[in-house]
């Protein structure tokens, strides 16, 4: 599955129109991994699914589901949710845009941090103790209807100090 | 033809996940040549770096109507990229996918070998687009201004990057690594990327899209010692944690520290955020505790080492008998005045030489003006703006290093490139930019460099370039064996 989300975040795309060329391109030699997989794992029952409250930049609600094991940024390339910048390096530990904050009973359940998750944590608008990156985290049956928040992402305070004199 | 058929099975293989993959394609196809028209907001953008196609993503996103065209000096996209982030961080590049979608839009296009102030002015650009948005980066250099910097063996970090992540106009540099000791003057990250490339295992560099030349170098290099001088202390240091922690673990490598530099930096840690807190404490473990048995047992086979030297300025650059090259540097040993990210270096009159055959400066990248009707702030090194507008310049915004200067990560560009799209937005909502006049865009600066013998680069050309280097890379293993000419580059994206 992991790997069904990774190619289809190949092809993925934030605009209102889609160019057919680009999943042309993007497909290229995945294409028979990505069939025997597509067919292997697709008919997932919806029962099985997790629930996940997410909160965008604008503090709207957005509830989507998702099969345990995905993670988050799974999720949201899957549910193909629209929060700008979200997972640009696409779930490789090389950046923090799918920084994400949780309630802290929620945070507690989600398993232990590796350095290099901190490391790139260190580096998110808005950090705050109960933020985590939405690559990392993957969903169980533990995590059913948990709240998710997308922080506002904030102008880098560099910007006043240097650009707008 | 092929290509229809490939992407019946597109629709086929996604129409199972029952998502808006299908609408998406249904309402996609449309080709570029139907969507221009002069009722859109046309809008240029000067760099095909991170920082103009996160503007350009975002303004499209923003508006149905406004048409974006981004204009590239080099034939291939994606500016630091391609040619700045590390040939050992792939992850990084991944917000290349990101990109191609961007470019691939259609009401985006992408012009490489085009050099806006020489090829078109941004006069012509204002003429002809609503907009121009200046996002071509910080291409200069600071320099130390010491004496000695011009002897063989002294190289500014940016060429050093340049020469071997494939940048055309640095391929002649060919580094002398026939030392033994480097020192890097400045610990930001681009410092420990130049640390990290010379010390990496031949083994790890040659996986990567490194060049061959570099490869080749590096694989006769003698640099055995790296260290990284800054002129303040580990509380003031300029690098990521991430970057630090790839010294530490770097195969082959001990860390050679200065115990005495960290000297009341555990009490000042209670106060500080937790990067800087986390970064620190990286440092100090590294530099103060007793390592373990097999971590002792790696730093006593490993053959190289690296260091960071604090308090430390730049003060000369000292040549060999014969005049003519570089046999070390001496340094100034500084005190710090006042605490934190504040604390500024001063001289204690002190100084220090340290042998070595190869300095290079990492002291910062610099932007330079683009054209004199573009207002210009020489002290700061940008253009001066408030949230991307330039200022006292109606229809110029700027986003990316221009406007913020050289610093912060890829997301550090991205926010602020969303800001200035936003500003723009904004500026068409409110009425202070005027869009009721129709544009030609492209259409004028196409007929303009025709004229001048100037033929773009587009994004399908640079494909073919793109799928060239694939190819060659996959024959020795790598990622992509970059093309390192532009006539090169040209000849094979005009094949």
């Amino acid at each position: 599955m992991a790997l069904v989300t990774a190619l289809k975040r190949l092809a993925h795309v934030r605009f209102g129109h889609y160019s057919l060329r680009t999943a042309t391109a993007a497909s290229g030699s995945y294409r028979t991994v990505q069939r025997s997989l597509t067919i292997g794992t697709q008919p997932l029952r919806s029962d099985n699914k997790v629930t996940v409250h997410f909160f965008n930049r604008d503090g709207e609600k957005i509830t989507v589901k998702g099969p345990p094991g995905d993670s988050l940024l799974d999720v949201v390339i899957n549910e193909d949710l629209d929060f700008d910048g979200f997972g640009a390096c696409e779930g490789t530990l090389a950046c923090s845009t799918c920084h994400l904050v949780f309630d802290e009973e929620v945070y507690k359940k989600l398993g232990p941090i590796t350095d290099e998750e901190m490391d790139m944590l260190d580096l998110a608008y808005g950090l705050t103790d109960t933020s985590r990156l939405g690559c990392q985290i993957c969903l169980t049956k533990s995590l059913e209807g948990m709240e998710v928040r997308v922080p506002e992402s904030v102008a880098d305070i560099r910007q006043s100090k240097d650009g707008s004199s | 033809m092929s290509c229809h058929k490939l992407l019946l099975s597109e629709l086929k293989l996604w129409s199972s996940g029952g998502s808006s993959w299908i609408s998406r394609l249904r309402c996609g196809g449309r080709g570029k040549a139907f969507s221009s028209s002069s009722q859109n907001v046309h809008i240029s953008i000067v760099g095909g770096g991170p920082a103009g196609f996160y503007t350009a993503q975002n303004l499209i996103k923003a508006r149905q109507d406004v048409e974006v065209d981004i204009y590239e000096r080099l034939p291939v996209p994606f500016g630091l990229v391609r040619f700045g982030v590390a040939p050992d961080h792939p992850e990084v590049k991944n917000v290349i996918n990101t990109f191609t979608q961007t470019a691939k839009h259609s009401r985006c296009n992408f012009y490489g070998n085009v050099n806006v102030g020489k090829d078109v002015s941004i006069e012509e650009l204002q003429q002809a687009y609503h907009a121009v948005i200046l996002s071509y980066g910080a291409e200069g250099n600071r320099s130390m201004g010491v004496p000695g910097e011009d002897l063989a063996g002294v190289y500014s970090a940016k060429d050093f990057v340049g020469w071997y992540n494939g940048q055309p106009t640095c391929q002649e540099l060919s580094p002398d690594l026939s030392c033994e000791t480097a020192v890097i003057l400045g610990q930001g990250n681009v410092a420990l990327d130049v640390a990290r490339i010379l010390l990496s295992p031949l083994d790890v560099l040659k996986k990567t899209d490194i060049t061959q030349p570099a490869l080749e170098a590096l694989a006769e290099s003698h640099v055995r010692r790296v260290l990284i001088v800054g002129r303040r202390g580990p509380m003031q240091i300029a690098c990521t944690i991430k970057e630090i922690r790839e010294m530490v673990n770097l195969p082959g490598t001990r860390p050679e520290m200065i115990a005495a530099d960290y000297e009341g930096v555990t009490e000042a840690l209670k106060d500080v955020p937790r990067p800087r807190k986390r970064l620190t404490e990286l440092m100090l473990k590294t530099a103060m505790e007793t390592p373990g048995e097999k971590e002792q047992e790696r730093r006593n086979n490993a053959s190289c080492s690296w260091g960071f030297r604090f308090f430390r300025s730049p003060v000369e650059v000292l040549a060999d008998t014969n005049r003519n090259r570089t046999a070390g540097i001496r340094l100034a040993v500084n005190k710090l005045e006042g605490s934190g990210e504040a604390a500024r270096a001063a001289l204690t009159g002190e100084v220090e030489d340290v042998s070595c055959g190869l300095v290079i400066s990492s002291i910062g990248y610099k932007s330079l003006p683009i054209d004199p009707s573009v207002p210009f702030d020489f002290r700061k090194a940008i253009v001066p703006n408030s949230m991307g507008r330039v200022q006292q310049a109606a229809g110029i915004y700027c986003s990316g290093w221009v406007k913020t200067g050289p610093t912060g990560v890829i997301a550090t560009t991205m926010n602020n490139s969303f800001d200035t799209a936003r500003s723009l937005v904004e500026d068409i909502d409110s009425g202070v930019l005027d869009i009721s006049a129709g544009k030609p865009g492209s259409q004028s600066i196409s007929t303009l460099l025709e004229k001048r013998g100037v033929k773009p680069v587009t994004f399908s050309d640079w494909e073919k370039i793109d799928n060239v280097e694939m190819k060659r890379g996959e024959a020795s293993g790598k990622p992509r064996e970059k093309i390192l000419t532009v006539e090169e580059m040209l000849r094979v994206a005009r094949t």
